[in-house]
């Protein structure tokens, strides 16, 4: 195991020296991170950062095929753009945590702020506090997890991103219905729940996802715009 | 006998009563592709003053006019050089054909130059052909990846454009292709909006770390430009600088789209002319011109502009519809297909329509094998060529041996607009109306 404090290192050091291990050491441990943004970003290696506190914005941005867990909150942007791998947040995170991302898993332990989800492309986010408003917004692929409460204008604009939502959810956005749970959807979710060490059942939650009819600016002049 | 009237209303055209003829029976707002057609001050409206008794021109096509210039010398560890002055602006695959992208890269790598990529993500024949790649960082975000940033030779955050400042991407289902649905994760055949908004950063500060993130994945190494639409360019570019970035680019009003409601490419934005000299101005007050590189586009379609936009300020221009028109974009060799469409050679600006008789702006198969890359790169080389000795010949004519020297003091302004706009003196005065001199 290595170890980088960052009230010695800096966020750079730190960054280049991940950029650079492909896999060995497998396990670093990066302390006294106090709120820095762009912690472990970038990352393209199987390897597994814990970092001991809070940090800043955009942590494991971009993420490929890494485990990061962050003991404590993160700021907005967390697991942006992810592509691949783990990100675990124990305590809470910001704003458009998981935003754009295309693959991996994001668990997030506490709540999520405002915009959890935003554009998803296919990462999977769990989330086993509640998230604000404007969740899975144009959400394009893949399943937002919340095992307590959603904001308002929930899913607005969504495209083809599932959500499980097992509390309220204030209200539904654009284009955002209740859809029927299939047991290929209760499967999954299953499936997810326990391997996220969720303390939840599928039964319990709702799906919701796009009614499809923003899909078009309008079906019956498709052909003349 | 009575004859109907023949004067026209100036202010129903026939192009007003058309389009209100049109919007009664769609029942939805004109979408359509290329930039402003309306009238604007322009670079048109600028003249040089070739050097004479004061001045020491240098000889035409001999002596030596260099026309390099570096972008991104402020923080990134490999700044991009390019040979010429002009550079290819993003254009979607999407919006763009995989053959127009590829002729594209081919023509500016051909003369020495970069060429972007655009709300879509990034193609392997683009990459492929394109010897130096810009990787546009969108609010969609479509198709973005780190393997790709990886792979760009700079980075362009895109907080909009100048056919549309405040406003979305937008591809209409007859585009959504197979590859292209794939390459943005979304359904075949939508008409697809790409969000307006970032979608995880809000306002300056936030995107100043928001650029620190890409630098930190990316090594510190790739320049990182900021693209904006031309409006409030004053504030936006010193904004901009503030962010840290290494370029901006601004884009004014008449810069060309792949898709855009007519009202939001005929009235959002300010010239080029007027966003470029505020841009420049902003720069110099912050001690930052030369030190962040400034691109200018929109409208830029000679030689006399590129030296014009230099004169002014620009380290580079960046071309889109120009550049499409010397693929082959509204060629009359079509005439007969752009008749079927309703429109004719000189006219088209149907992008979004996706029926392109030149195979450009289209993802139809057919029509997209229209158009041979390696042939269209080489036209593009051609025009480039062009306006680079176009360029070059203005600058000599100023006596500089370098593009970069031009200067303001070698312009006259032939309109008070233009005088106002670009703090130009009106031609024979002394006179630039806002200041106190005449
Ligand atoms: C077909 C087409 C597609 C475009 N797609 C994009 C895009 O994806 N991203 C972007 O920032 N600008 C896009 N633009 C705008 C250009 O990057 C550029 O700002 C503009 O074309 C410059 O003005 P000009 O066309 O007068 O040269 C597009 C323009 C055209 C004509």
């Amino acid at each position: 195991m290595k170890i980088v404090d960052l009230a010695v290192s800096s966020v750079r050091e730190l960054n280049a020296a991940l950029h650079e291990a492909r896999g060995d050491p497998s396990r670093w441990r990066v302390l006294t991170p106090g709120g820095a943004h762009a912690v472990a970003v970038g990352l393209n290696a199987p390897v597994t950062v814990e970092i001991e506190g809070h940090v800043g914005y955009y942590c494991a941005g971009m993420n490929q095929l890494a485990t990061v867990v962050v003991e404590g909150n993160c700021g907005t942007g967390v697991a942006e753009n992810m592509m691949s791998g783990l990100v675990h947040v124990k305590g809470n995170a910001s704003q458009s945590a998981g935003a754009t991302a295309h693959g991996g898993l994001l668990i997030i332990d506490g709540d999520a702020s405002a915009r959890c989800g935003i554009s998803m492309k296919g990462v999977d986010i769990v989330v086993k506090g509640s998230v604000g408003h404007m969740s899975a917004f144009m959400g394009q692929a893949g399943n937002l997890v919340v095992c307590g409460n959603a904001g308002d204008a929930l899913g607005d604009s969504i495209y083809e991103a599932r959500l499980f939502v097992r509390g309220e959810v204030a209200s539904l956005g654009a284009d955002c219905v209740k859809k029927e749970m299939l047991p290929k959807h209760l499967e999954w979710l299953a499936a997810v729940l326990e391997k996220s060490g969720a303390n939840a059942k599928p039964e319990e939650f709702t799906r919701y996802g796009s009614a499809r009819n923003l899909y078009n600016f309008k079906v019956d002049h498709a052909s003349s715009y | 006998m009575n004859k109907p009237g023949l004067r026209e209303s100036h202010l129903y055209d026939r192009n007003v009563i058309h389009e209100i003829q049109r919007a009664a029976e769609e029942g939805i707002s004109d979408i359509r592709g290329w930039g402003a057609k309306r009238w604007m001050p322009h670079f048109d409206d600028l003249v040089f003053l070739g050097a004479s008794m004061s001045r020491y021109p240098l000889e035409g096509y001999r002596e030596k006019c260099a026309t390099g210039v570096t972008l991104g010398t402020r923080f990134a560890k490999t700044p991009i050089e390019i040979k010429i002055p002009i550079t290819i602006a993003g254009m979607s695959f999407g919006a763009l054909s995989a053959n127009a992208k590829e002729a594209l890269g081919r023509g500016a790598t051909a003369m020495g130059t970069s060429t972007t990529t655009g709300d879509g993500g990034m193609t392997p024949e683009e990459r492929g052909h394109s010897e130096k790649l810009v990787y546009q960082y969108l609010p969609s975000r479509y198709g973005m990846n780190p393997d790709d940033l990886r792979k760009a030779d700079a980075i362009e955050i895109v907080l909009g454009q100048g056919a549309k400042p405040g406003g979305g991407g937008m591809l209409l289902g007859q585009k959504i292709s197979d590859r292209v649905a794939e390459m943005r994760t979304l359904p075949k055949g939508i008409d697809q909006r790409s969000a307006c908004r970032h979608p995880d950063w809000t306002g300056p500060d936030d995107l100043a770390i928001k650029i620190e993130e890409l630098r930190e994945i990316t090594d510190w190494e790739k320049p990182i430009y900021i693209k904006i639409g031309a409006a409030r360019t004053y504030y936006d570019v010193k904004l901009a600088v503030k962010a840290g970035a290494d370029v901006i680019v601004v884009d004014g009003m008449q810069g060309g789209t792949g898709a855009t409601q007519d009202v939001f490419i005929e009235h959002v934005g300010i010239p080029t002319l007027a966003a470029l000299r505020q841009a420049v101005e902003a720069l110099q007050e912050m001690d930052m011109h030369r030190k962040v590189q400034l691109i200018v586009s929109g409208g830029i379609r000679s030689g006399a502009d590129v030296a014009k936009a230099l004169a002014m300020g620009a380290d580079a221009v960046s071309i889109g519809t120009a550049a499409l028109i010397a693929l082959g974009c509204n060629s009359p060799k079509y005439q007969a297909d752009y008749e079927k469409l309703g429109s004719s050679a000189g006219f088209f600006d149907d992008y979004q329509a996706g029926t392109d008789p030149a195979g450009i702006s289209t993802q139809d198969p057919e029509l997209a094998a229209r158009l041979d890359p390696v042939a269209g790169g080489r036209k593009l080389a051609n025009y480039l060529r062009v306006l680079t000795l176009e360029t070059q010949t203005l600058a000599r004519a100023c006596g500089k041996s370098h593009v970069h020297n031009l200067e303001p003091e070698d312009l006259a302004a032939l309109t008070i607009e233009a005088a106002a706009m670009a703090k130009i003196p009106l031609a024979g005065t002394n006179w630039i109306p806002g200041s106190a001199s005449f």
